[in-house]
C-alpha cells in the first residue's frame, strides 16, 4: 500500500534560499534536458515508487516531534562539515570520498533478542511508515552544533517491525566496513566497524529517528546514508551512520568511542552542559555556518529536549552516567 | 651581505608575515559581507588553527635560523632577521590567543579559568605564550646590552621551550587519531638534536685540530 499524505511544509520552505535557487538551477537544467521525459519519469515514481537514491527526493509528511523555531544550517555546510572516518578524518574527507559507498542494494539484518532474525531491504523501509520532516538540534562531542531538517520516521515504529523479546535491554547499530565501498583509514585508529547502542527505552523514544534523508532529500552519502539513527538530545557519535545491522542484546553493547577513550566519551554521552569533556567545554558550542562573531552560544540540557527526555534518566546521577 | 640587500630582504620577510594576516583579514571582511562561507563552515575555528599554525611554523623559523648559520656560514647574515621572526612568531600567538579569549571564551573570565584548570591542551597553549611574553620584552637592544649576551642568551633558551610547549598544546588539542601535528613535531625534533650535534662537531673538529697541532710540534 502506498501512503500518500500531503506535506503542509514542503522542504523547499525551510531550506535557505541559496540553496533552494540552486536546486531550482539544477531542476531548470534538468528540464531542459528533455520536459516531457523527466515528468514521465517523476509520473511512473508517483505511481510506483521504485529505488530512491541520491540527490532524489522524498515524499514528507508534517512532524509533531519537529522542533520549530529553529534556522536550518546550510546544507553546503551539512554536506561539507562531517565526521565520518570511515571516509577520513578531517571535516572534508567525507564530501570528497563519500562518492565510493554504493548505496543499492542495501540490507538491514535485524538479530539476537528478537523473534525471529530478519533482513530489511532499504526501499523497504522507506515505505514502512511515512516519512516526516524533523528538525532537529545537532550537537557534536566537539563543541559545534548545526540544525538540520531530517526526514524519517521514529525508531520504534521499525523496533516494533523487528519484534524483539521482553529480555532484550539494549539496542545495538552496526554500520557499513567493507573496504570496496570506505577507506576505513588506519589513522582513524578504529576498530571496524563502527558500533553504537542505546538503551531499550533510549530507542523506543519518539524523537529518536530512523533517518534516510535530509532538506527533503535520500540522505547525501557524506551523512550517513542510506540510513542512520539520530538521537537529537546525545551527542553526534552515538548517532550511527550507514546502518547495516540492528543487534538486540540483554547487556549494554560495545560501542566505538567509549571503547577508545572511556574516561572521554561515556555510553550515554547526554548533550550536557555540566559536565565537561578533557578537550572541550560543553557549556558552550560553535554554531556552523553562523558568522564568526555570533558563533559561540550557551549549550542547552540535553540538547533543549528536555521536557522530552530528562524523565528517561530520573534518578540516575547524569555525572557518572555521561 | 650589503646592507640594501638586507633591507630589502627585511621588507620581504615583513610581506611574508604580514600577508597571510591580511589575506586572513581579507577573509574574514567577505565572511562578514558578500560571502558568508569565506572562512569555511566553522570560522572561528579556521582562525584559530591558522594563527595557531602560523605561531608554530615562525618559531621554528627562528629557531632554525641558529643552526643553519652554523652549518652554512655563508648565510651568517640570517642573524639580523631572528629578532624579526620571533617578533612575529609572538605576534601570531598574541593573535591565537585574542581569538580563543573572545570567540571561544567569550570574554568570560570565569569560562577560561575553567578550561585553564581542566584541559591540559589549553594550559599548555597558555603557557607556551607566557614564556614568550619575557622573550618579547627583552627583545630590544638595550634589553641585551642590560642583561648581558650570557644572560640574555640563557633566557632566550626558553624560545626553545615554548616551542616545545606549544607542540605538546597542538597534540593534546587534536582528537586521538589526528596526526596533522606530526610534521611540525618532525621538524622541531630535529631542531632540538641539530645543536648537541653541531657543538660536538664543532668540539670534535677543534679536538683534532689539537691533536694534529700535538702530533705535528711532536714530530
Amino acid at each position: 500500500m502506498l501512503i500518500w499524505t500531503k506535506t503542509e511544509i514542503p522542504s523547499s520552505e525551510i531550506t535557505p534560499k541559496a540553496t533552494y535557487m540552486n536546486r531550482r538551477a539544477f531542476m531548470a537544467a534538468a528540464a531542459a534536458a528533455g520536459v516531457a521525459a523527466v515528468a514521465g519519469e517523476g509520473m511512473a515514481r508517483m505511481l510506483r515508487p521504485s529505488n530512491v537514491e541520491a540527490d532524489e527526493k522524498l515524499t514528507t509528511v508534517k512532524s509533531q516531534y519537529s522542533t520549530p523555531g529553529l534556522t536550518p544550517t546550510p546544507l553546503e555546510d551539512i554536506t561539507h562539515y562531517n565526521n565520518f572516518y570511515e571516509f577520513g578524518v578531517n571535516k572534508g574527507d567525507p564530501a570528497k570520498n563519500a562518492g565510493m559507498l554504493k548505496t543499492r542494494p542495501w540490507t538491514v539484518q535485524v538479530e539476537g533478542l528478537v523473534k525471529q532474525k530478519k533482513t530489511f531491504d532499504i526501499d523497504a523501509l522507506l515505505k514502512m511508515k511515512p516519512l516526516e520532516d524533523r528538525i532537529y538540534r545537532f550537537r557534536c562531542v566537539e563543541a559545534w552544533s548545526m540544525v538540520i531538517p531530517w526526514v524519517g520516521y521514529s525508531l520504534s515504529e521499525f523496533i516494533n517491525a523487528c519484534e524483539p523479546l521482553p529480555s532484550a535491554k539494549y539496542v545495538q547499530f552496526i554500520s557499513l566496513a567493507d573496504r570496496k565501498d570506505e577507506l576505513l583509514p588506519f589513522e582513524a585508529g578504529i576498530s571496524w566497524p563502527y558500533s553504537e547502542g542505546l538503551r531499550m527505552d533510549e530507542a523506543m523514544h519518539p524523537l529518536t529517528l530512523l533517518t534516510f534523508g535530509l532538506y527533503g532529500d535520500v540522505l547525501p552519502n557524506q551523512d550517513g546514508a542510506p540510513v542512520r539513527v539520530i538521537v537529537p538530545w546525545k551527542y553526534g557519535f552515538k548517532s550511527g551512520k550507514s546502518i547495516v545491522k540492528v543487534k538486540f542484546v540483554k547487556d549494554q553493547p560495545h560501542t566505538t568511542w567509549n571503547d577508545m577513550a572511556p574516561n572521554e566519551y561515556g555510553f550515554y554521552s547526554n548533550v550536557n552542559p555540566n559536565v565537561d569533556h578533557p578537550r572541550w567545554s560543553q557549556k558552550r558550542e560553535r554554531v556552523i555556518g553562523a558568522p564568526i562573531f555570533r558563533q559561540l552560544q550557551p549549550t542547552l540540557m540535553f540538547n533543549g529536549y528536555g521536557d522530552q527526555v530528562a524523565s528517561l534518566y530520573a534518578g540516575m546521577d547524569l555525572r557518572k552516567n555521561y | 651581505m650589503s646592507r640594501r640587500w638586507i633591507v630589502a630582504l627585511k621588507v620581504v620577510a615583513h610581506v611574508a608575515c604580514l600577508g597571510p594576516i591580511a589575506w586572513l583579514l581579507w577573509r574574514l571582511y567577505l565572511s562578514l559581507t558578500t560571502d558568508p562561507t569565506a572562512l569555511g563552515p566553522d570560522p572561528t575555528h579556521t582562525v584559530t588553527f591558522f594563527t595557531g599554525r602560523g605561531t608554530l611554523r615562525l618559531l621554528v623559523i627562528t629557531l632554525a635560523v641558529t643552526p643553519v648559520r652554523r652549518l652554512i656560514p655563508k648565510l651568517s647574515w640570517l642573524g639580523r632577521f631572528r629578532r624579526l621572526l620571533g617578533l612575529y612568531a609572538f605576534f601570531y600567538a598574541c593573535l591565537h590567543l585574542l581569538t580563543y579569549v573572545g570567540l571561544y571564551a567569550g570574554w568570560s573570565w570565569a569560562a577560561m579559568m575553567d578550561d585553564i584548570s581542566q584541559r591540559r591542551f589549553i594550559t599548555a597553549g597558555l603557557a607556551a605564550w607566557l614564556m614568550l611574553v619575557p622573550l618579547a620584552l627583552t627583545s630590544t637592544t638595550w634589553s641585551i646590552r642590560k642583561l648581558g649576551g650570557k644572560n640574555w642568551n640563557r633566557l632566550h633558551w626558553l624560545t626553545y621551550a615554548a616551542a616545545i610547549s606549544g607542540v605538546i598544546h597542538y597534540w593534546w588539542g587534536v582528537k586521538s587519531g589526528v596526526k596533522t601535528p606530526l610534521a611540525i613535531t618532525v621538524v622541531l625534533g630535529v631542531l632540538l638534536l641539530a645543536r648537541p650535534v653541531l657543538k660536538y662537531r664543532a668540539q670534535s673538529a677543534e679536538l683534532s685540530l689539537q691533536k694534529k697541532r700535538v702530533s705535528e710540534s711532536a714530530g
